[in-house]
């Protein structure tokens, strides 16, 4: 079992992700942006990377937590602490509930059914538009700030919010990565008929990594409701499931640190090349895509832990 | 009430047949090789892209670009096949699934380069644009030509794959692939042959599709998702469950957009949904 310490390497990673607020506080905002994508994309790491389920859908769960965050700053109170807790516990719910079923799909239908989860929810909140506002968005709520700090326009407790969160995950996924139990997990994803037979409740445990990603995503939405104060429909749509995954393969699948580095790359590459022309941002992430998985089929992280192996 | 149900399924039936041309190549060519080609749909981009270019810039009569349309959706998906995606047949389904898609993006971007993102439409000859008036209900001729088209295909798909030697060796291969390469059938060639012939279909399917849907670039994520449903209900390898899985999805599509508009495409979620979770290898898959 790797080591479960925190490394150097990794102290100094995140002291890296403190920069922004000296080096370019222009882009604070896009940097918050990044902060809630790499916890959405480390929520899909825990089921894609680590429990080997494929998800088209994923971004189901961020849309009930963003969705859930935005219900409760509009109509009752705008802490956002409690509100976050509550948009996890939510989505947590579905998640648990959505679990039963995923869990005993693989292949084709498990992408199908995952997808065809995510779709519904999406059509869900664009027909109950009494609700959620329909296709202009749940708005007319402003959340002004998280204990006794201010979201401004230059957007600094917004990142720390952002960052903060994502750090507090980041340590729980990464204890649940390190216990037994994410031992399991991985056992399953290599070899899923060999688990049962060793005795490893296999269904139990994909279901309980399941609850615990959809929690995270759900934390991930409410984060981006209370940094924005809006939520869109966008936070439900299939384009935001497809992106997280594309995210996550590019930085690498099974690591932790995979989901945050393939949302920076992805995140800064979008906002500079967008900004010349969004048609043919397509064009480069394809690329980009077919060149991971036909050169790095480990992601960007893979790829350098290989070659930093390899002269030994 | 019963001639708008009657016109209903008219409609929808029509529109399961577009589907059923652009996803039967991908049913038969996933159970051949269990390769998940999401870029199906960019083959039915390209025939739709040929028949554009040809009709509404060269002049060619509509009728004579279809056949153009399959040629250049095979030819493309031939060389595709030949140079990247036969080296993915091993991956893990993941894999496949994202570089298909970065082909579709690709694809997407190169099409918005070269025709702009604008809706394209095309000029159909006048005989097809009227309708037909029998007892109250309206049957636009085009849909009554596109089920003529989707009837014969199927009829002349049925007959390739269970009368001929080629068929006997395409369903060899769905059914055991190792099997298959036991007895000396050469199932890479077979399925080059059956990729081409799919992609081809979707080509046709694309170019039919413009007069129905109109044309942009975004067409192959579009309808993506409608191809998968087919695949997935209808099963893998199966011309009939593709057939039957089509003719479903398009009438309740029809249905649900005719009786239902307030609830979109709920209604088509929820039947795959619901279908899937019933039979999770389609209605009629094997495997």
């Amino acid at each position: 079992m790797e080591n479960a310490k925190f490394r150097t390497l990794e102290y100094v990673f995140w002291a890296c992700l403190l920069l922004p607020f000296v080096v370019t506080p222009a882009y604070l905002s896009l940097a918050s942006q990044i902060a809630v994508t790499s916890l959405f994309a480390l929520s899909l790491d825990l089921i894609l990377g680590y429990a080997g389920i494929v998800s088209l859908g994923h971004a189901a769960f961020f849309g009930v937590g963003a969705y859930t965050a935005g219900l409760i700053a509009k109509h009752y109170w705008t802490e956002p602490l409690s509100g976050l807790l509550i948009a996890g516990l939510c989505s947590g719910i579905v998640g648990y509930a959505l679990s039963h079923i995923v869990v005993r799909f693989r292949h084709l239908a498990l992408i199908m059914l995952t997808m065809g989860f995510g779709l519904l929810l999406a059509e869900a909140a664009n027909s109950a538009s009494d609700l959620t506002g329909g296709a202009d968005g749940l708005q007319g709520f402003h959340v002004p700030g998280v204990l006794g700090f201010k979201f401004d326009m230059f957007g600094r407790a917004a990142y720390a919010y952002a960052l903060a969160v994502l750090f507090v995950s980041f340590l729980v996924a990464r204890r649940v990565i390190h216990s037994p139990f994410g031992l399991a997990l991985r056992g399953i994803r290599e070899n899923a008929v060999r688990m049962p037979a060793i005795g490893a409740p296999s269904l139990a445990h994909l279901r309980k990594a399941y609850t615990i990603a959809a929690v995270m995503a759900g934390i991930a939405g409410a984060v981006l409701t209370h940094t924005t104060s809006t939520v869109s429909l966008e936070t439900l749509s299939f384009g935001r499931s497809a992106d997280v995954l594309v995210i996550l393969i590019l930085g690498g699948a099974g690591r932790l640190y995979g989901g945050i580095v393939g949302a920076i790359i992805y995140m800064v590459a979008r906002d500079q090349f967008s900004g010349v022309n969004p048609q043919y941002w397509y064009f480069w992430i394809g690329l980009l895509l077919v060149a991971v998985v036909m050169f790095l089929p480990n992601g960007i992280l893979g790829g350098l832990s290989a070659l930093r192996k390899k002269p030994q | 009430m019963f001639a708008s149900l009657a016109g209903v399924l008219f409609d929808g039936f029509a529109y399961g047949m577009l589907l059923f041309l652009l996803s039967v190549g991908l049913s038969v060519t996933l159970g051949m090789m269990n390769f998940v080609n999401l870029a199906h749909c960019s083959f039915a981009m390209v025939g739709a892209y040929a028949t554009f270019s040809l009709a509404a810039r060269h002049g060619w009569p509509f009728l004579a670009t279809l056949p153009m349309a399959f040629v250049a959706a095979a030819v493309i998906s031939i060389i595709l096949e030949r140079t990247l995606y036969r080296r993915l047949y091993r991956s893990s389904d993941l894999d496949q699934c994202l570089f298909t898609i970065g082909i579709v993006f690709i694809s997407i971007a190169v099409y918005a380069w070269f025709y702009t993102t604008e809706q394209q439409s095309v000029q159909v000859p006048e005989w097809l644009k009227g309708a037909q008036h029998v007892g109250g209900t309206t049957f636009a001729n085009y849909r009554i030509f596109l089920i003529v088209i989707g009837l014969a295909i199927t009829a002349a798909l049925v007959l390739l794959v269970e009368r001929t030697r080629f068929g006997a060796q395409v369903r060899a291969a769905v059914d055991n692939q190792r099997m298959a390469r036991g007895l000396g059938i050469d199932v890479d060639r077979a399925f080059m042959f059956t990729f081409a012939l799919g992609g081809g279909l979707a080509g046709l399917g694309g170019a039919l599709s413009i007069q129905m849907v109109g044309l942009d670039p975004t067409f192959a994520l579009a309808y993506l998702v409608y191809v998968l449903i087919v695949v997935a209900v209808g099963g893998l390898g199966s011309i009939g469950g593709s057939f039957a899985a089509a003719v479903v999805l398009g009438i309740s599509d029809m249905a649900g957009k005719y009786y239902f508009p307030w609830l979109g495409a709920f209604l088509i979620y929820l039947v795959m949904v619901a279908l899937l979770m019933w039979r999770p290898l389609g209605l009629f898959g094997k495997r």
